[in-house]
């Protein structure tokens, strides 16, 4: 009796061993199957990041010009995401939701945008709302001229921005199980009720992953904005533009910029990324 | 079976597409005869015109060209590129690449000039007719920025303007309040004043190509006022194909090539001061 209960906890002993060894060498292997990639990605940020000179880096951050095409950028980017949120779940949810003629080909104009060089994002946004565009022509007849302007910027960013949005947010709405959502409109919850407690939280990865995605590719834009927007220090000119036109005046002051860039990405896409899923973690509970 | 092999032809059609457009890959596969030519931008029209003559007195012979803003190309040069000569739209940006060691001090050669014109859309939104026009309140007006070549000139024109006794107290300060982008090349300056999205602009006179003409009204602008843009071309000192590069060089010089480039608004050298 003794004897069988001691053989028994040695076999499950021996089990739990050989289970921590199994993972052990699995985790090893990923490991080394993962050096590669990361290794190509941040080699060349850490070059552009121990090229930039500490001296420089801190006289580039209080100069007027960079300061500008930083707190420019900022105020850009962000118009964009809120604009990208309210404009594009809609969008997501009836792709999420509905089946209807021309689902497929709305899904793939969807696509469109991202795929597009972005030097022709630009031309098209003038062709559409330039002064002599489809749109821009009676914009202007109204006195409303949207190119070299800010507003020019914001709608360079959601053009080639928003998409990324849509695309994480309707999966996300398709994931979520629609019994639960059932459950709370029987139990009397509005529509938007049951949209605001029981969908965007239970979609709130996928979700804030899209905005994520949205905010990074809007900082980055460069090509639509300079075709529409122009390049205008302290009104159009945005950290890209300013890197772009900074490189050809002086490379030293062009890496000290794109450092500054990385760094503030950096950090916002880290903090946020922790700071929201906590609030995800503790709202879905 | 029917179906792979339906996806095969896709997948063989795409990668000659792909090979298509990718002239990167071919042009290095026989660079013997190939001669690679770094030159700005505005010089995209004339030298496109040379290379088809030169290729068709030289059988065999490929000219591969890369047009940016000069000052872009002397970055591109002074990172290492393989290059076999280079154009300059002014002379700062030679000297750069003079400086780098890259282009050997002394073998530099004018080519040919340019000088600075102001162009409207062809209806004139604006109503400009004199250089002092641009000075008028809410004329929208498109520079290139101060580090491309005609840029720097557009700002040295105001700065002449302003002290000249024929334009009002501070004239350059209002014109320069007009501009609404400091565009990165002078072809992004032409194609914002074509597309009727600025009033004015200011770009080199061998900008107007011949399809552009109609769609610009253009002020010129006095001598007195204009810089003369001297144009240096030189081979690189390290050039892959020196012999061909030193070919193409003459030919650009010679009364068939200036011919070519005074064709398309540029000054030859020997009307040059």
């Amino acid at each position: 009796m003794v004897t069988a209960s001691n053989s028994t906890a040695t076999a499950a002993a021996a089990v739990r061993v050989e289970r921590r060894w199994r993972r052990a060498r699995e985790d090893a292997l990923l490991v080394l199957l993962s050096v590669p990639l990361v290794l190509f990605l941040t080699l060349p940020l850490l070059a552009l990041v121990v090229r930039a000179a500490p001296v420089d880096f801190l006289s580039n951050l209080f100069d007027v010009e960079v300061a500008q095409a930083i707190w420019l950028s900022m105020a850009t980017t962000t118009t964009t995401l809120l604009l990208t949120l309210v404009l594009g779940a809609p969008v997501a949810y009836l792709l999420a939701r509905r089946r209807f003629r021309g689902h497929a080909a709305l899904d793939t104009l969807i696509d469109l945008p991202i795929v597009l060089p972005p030097l022709v994002a630009g031309i098209a946004l003038l062709l559409a709302f330039g002064r002599r565009g489809l749109l821009g022509q009676q914009l202007s007849i109204l006195g409303v001229d949207i190119a070299f302007t800010q507003v020019a910027v914001v709608m360079a960013q959601l053009f080639v921005a928003a998409p990324f949005f849509v695309k994480a947010a309707t999966a996300g709405f398709a994931n979520v199980d629609r019994e639960i959502e059932y459950a709370a409109a029987l139990d009397g919850a509005s529509s938007f009720q049951v949209f605001r407690m029981i969908t965007v939280p239970l979609s709130g990865a996928a979700l804030l992953a899209g905005a994520i995605m949205t905010w990074a590719r809007a900082l980055g834009e460069f090509g639509a904005t300079i075709i529409f927007a122009g390049n205008f220090p302290g009104r159009t000119q945005t950290m890209p533009l300013a890197i772009y036109l900074g490189f050809e005046l002086n490379l030293n002051r062009a890496l000290t910029l794109s450092a500054i860039l990385l760094l503030t990405s950096f950090l916002v896409l880290f903090v946020v990324k922790v700071l929201l899923r906590q609030r995800l973690q503790a709202w879905s509970q | 079976m029917m179906w792979t092999l339906k996806r095969g032809y896709l997948l063989v059609a795409i990668l000659l597409l792909a090979g298509c457009s990718l002239p990167g890959l071919s042009a290095n596969s026989d660079a013997k005869n190939n001669v690679t030519v770094f030159a700005a931008a505005s010089l995209t029209d004339p030298f496109r015109d040379l290379a088809l003559q030169f290729e068709a007195d030289n059988p065999g012979v490929d000219v591969v060209f890369n047009f940016a803003g000069s000052q872009q190309l002397a970055q591109q040069l002074a990172q290492g590129a393989a290059v076999d000569l280079f154009a300059s739209a002014n002379e700062a940006q030679m000297r750069a690449v003079i400086d780098t060691g890259r282009v050997t001090e002394g073998k530099q050669r004018v080519f040919g000039g340019n000088k600075l014109v102001v162009v409207m859309p062809a209806e004139n939104p604006a109503g400009l007719s004199t250089l002092q026009d641009l000075a008028k309140p809410d004329v929208k007006l498109v520079l290139a920025a101060k580090n491309v070549p005609v840029g720097d000139y557009s700002l040295a024109f105001l700065e002449k303007a302003n002290s000249s006794p024929q334009f009002a107290v501070g004239y350059e300060e209002a014109v320069l309040s007009n501009v609404v982008s400091y565009e990165e090349n002078v072809k992004a300056v032409l194609s914002k004043v074509v597309l009727g999205e600025a009033d004015a602009g200011i770009v080199y006179s061998s900008d107007i190509s011949p399809d552009v003409a109609g769609q610009v009204a253009r002020i010129s602008i006095p001598d007195s006022l204009n810089t003369l843009a001297a144009y240096p071309i030189a081979p690189v000192s390290d050039a892959p194909n020196l012999a061909l590069a030193q070919k193409f060089l003459e030919f650009v010089l010679s009364p068939a090539g200036q011919a070519v480039l005074a064709g398309h608004g540029f000054i030859p050298v020997e009307e040059m001061d």
